[in-house]
């Protein structure tokens, strides 16, 4: 279309012919960073149908309550009652942000408000490597480092455990969390830091009752983002829980989380049993509670930009 | 309130605030520390034991000395191809969001899509490739299945770091280049795009850093064994990968040597992930520095 139209233009103008195809490439593109994005929501339709679709197989076989309220996870016996591992993915996520937040919030505090800028500059660099390395050294690393030093401690046997996969995750998110608290902060208006001042307040007592406050919805947002890293962490955890389908009762109780279970299990199962049906359902819990998640993100965010 | 009352009041603040800003600097100092320690073991005991010939080796089943050279092929072939994929529908919709999006509700349908999309535990991936690749397609488990299942997860990520290098492009320069009647598509092919280039390929090293050390969806969709050869680039065969290789060799091999060699791996793994995070950014750094200047 392009040149044939280009050369019918020629004989009059040379530069008609341009104009045309610039046109044409123009049309051209939008249409293809258009079909990019469409491409994108594509994929999370494959990833809720696929994923969806087995799922829902499984109450064709067990029932709802079968399913979230049992306790006993024993495919063998066609038992599949995931609830003891849903309180432990509950559990691990609580334990891994008690232990990472008021670390990575105070992490945020000293490299926004308090360090110098030599330290700022050379401290964010250095937590973005922490993101960096794989989730399966983190694992390896728990396995072959923490888990010796845990047994020691503990003078438990195993050392495996809900208190094991929470140490590893809370090394995890901790870069996640202090990064995006570290920019809420950053983001606080400055004359709000010296209105506070110029009352005579100590920059203790700024960073408390200003900063952190002003900033709270950021640090909110950020400890959400954290949460879904964990949540949806799977190797580094599988590598120190213990693998075992049981409510963990103690820190040291060898468990499983959604995301554990089905990476153990998922190959060892055929397509077509209520056993690979239950482990979709797991997946698509796990998929709802990171879109109610983002969208707590969201709310976060639109509440805070309506009052400025 | 007395004046004595008050200084007392004033300097027990004072003290809390010292004292709070030790705690927040030994807080620090505590956990560089613990970063620093973290590579220190896993750089200190896998280093000393590289040698050529482990990285370019085939693995043993049973007798020590095994290498790790297919597995590490594996995962710069799996690694390069999902780039391949991921990278132009990725970049593209990141332009799309920051350049032509209109603000409207299929816009924000939108931006809720790529936020989920990017949110999806890596697991999931995995069980899609499976359903896909090794479900519905019935081709097993395979480099092929491995690529595409990582370019999904790769796909959001791209999305956004596309997206806010565009933004970040100062709105004077586009006025200015389509002042001189410039359609939208050349404007972003040969102003926005140029500026924006050095935030999107940093943002590609970021995903790339972390599709190199994935291993849930890999171990999924591409399995758990190689075909055995150096440099196949047969798209069907089956594609572990060193992240993989890691997470077999610390929980089912039975080589003697299984410690060392896991030791090893996370070495390198850690190194490669470091200098495809920051080796590549040098170039550019450097060009900046001429820029500024």
């Amino acid at each position: 279309m392009p040149d044939k139209s280009g050369s019918l233009a020629k004989p009059a103008d040379g530069r008609f012919g341009r104009y045309v195809r610039a046109r044409f490439a123009d049309r051209l593109f939008k249409y293809y960073f258009l079909f990019s994005i469409l491409a994108l929501c594509f994929v999370l339709g494959l990833v809720i149908f696929f994923i969806g679709k087995t799922a829902l197989l499984t109450f064709a076989h067990i029932s709802l309550a079968d399913f979230f309220l049992s306790f006993d996870w024993t495919p063998e016996n066609e038992s599949f009652g995931a609830a003891g591992i849903i309180v432990n993915t509950l559990s691990l996520t609580a334990l891994t942000l008690a232990m990472a937040v008021p670390v990575a919030v105070g992490m945020a505090v000293l490299i926004a408000e308090i360090a110098p800028k030599w330290l700022r500059n050379m401290m964010r660099p250095v937590l973005d490597l922490l993101v960096g390395i794989p989730s399966i050294v983190y694992g390896y690393l728990g396995l072959t480092v923490l888990i010796p030093v845990l047994r020691r401690m503990s003078g438990e046997n195993l050392g495996d455990g809900l208190l094991a996969a929470a140490l590893v995750l809370a090394l995890m998110v901790l870069p996640t969390i202090c990064r995006i608290s570290d920019e809420a902060i950053s983001m606080v208006p400055k004359k709000y830091r010296e209105a506070a001042y110029a009352l005579g307040s100590t920059r203790l007592q700024v960073t408390m009752r200003v900063v952190i406050p002003a900033a709270g919805r950021g640090i909110v947002a950020a400890v959400i983002m954290g949460m879904t890293r964990a949540i949806g962490e799977t190797m580094a955890v599988v590598m120190v829980i213990g693998n075992t389908a049981q409510l963990a009762t103690t820190l040291f109780t060898p468990a499983s989380v959604l995301t554990s279970n089905i990476v153990m299990q998922i190959s060892n199962v055929e397509f077509d049993t209520t056993w690979n049906y239950a482990l979709h359902m797991m997946a698509l819990l796990l998929l709802a509670i990171s879109f109610l998640l983002i969208l707590l993100i969201r709310y976060l965010g639109r509440k805070g930009s309506d009052q400025t | 309130m007395t004046p004595t009352a008050q200084s007392r009041k004033m300097q027990g603040s004072l003290a809390y605030n010292k004292l709070a800003t030790a705690a927040f600097y030994g807080l620090g100092a505590l956990v560089l520390l613990l970063i620093v320690w973290l590579l220190l073991t896993i750089l200190g005991k896998g280093l000393p034991g590289l040698t050529l010939d482990f990285l370019t080796k085939v693995p043993e089943d049973i007798d020590p000395g095994g290498g790790i050279g297919p597995v590490l092929f594996n995962s710069f072939y799996i690694l390069f191809l999902s780039l391949v994929v991921s990278i132009p529908i990725g970049v593209g919709a990141g332009i799309y969001m920051a350049e032509y999006a209109p603000e409207n509700k299929l816009t924000e349908v939108l931006r809720i899509c790529v936020e989920s999309l990017s949110s999806v535990p890596s697991i999931v991936f995995g069980m899609l490739g499976l359903a896909i690749f090794a479900e519905y397609f019935q081709i097993g488990l395979t480099i092929l299945g491995g690529a595409v299942s990582l370019a999904f997860l790769n796909l959001p990520m791209l999305a956004r770091v596309t997206e806010e290098a565009v933004r970040a492009v100062p709105h004077d320069v586009k006025n200015a280049s389509y002042a001189l009647g410039m359609t939208r598509f050349q404007c972003i092919r040969t102003v926005v795009l140029p500026i924006a280039l050095q935030g999107i390929i940093t943002g590609i090293c970021l995903v790339a850093g972390r599709a190199f050390g994935e291993s849930a969806v890999i171990l999924l969709t591409a399995g758990l064994s190689t075909s055995g050869e150096m440099w196949d680039f047969n798209l069907f065969a089956p594609g572990e990968t060193l992240a993989v290789h890691l997470w077999y060799v610390q929980s089912e091999a039975i080589v003697e040597d299984a410690a060392s060699i896991a030791q090893r791996s996370a070495a390198v793994l850690v190194v490669v992930v470091l200098l495809i995070n920051l080796l590549f950014r040098i170039p550019l750094w450097i060009n900046n520095r001429k820029l500024k200047r």
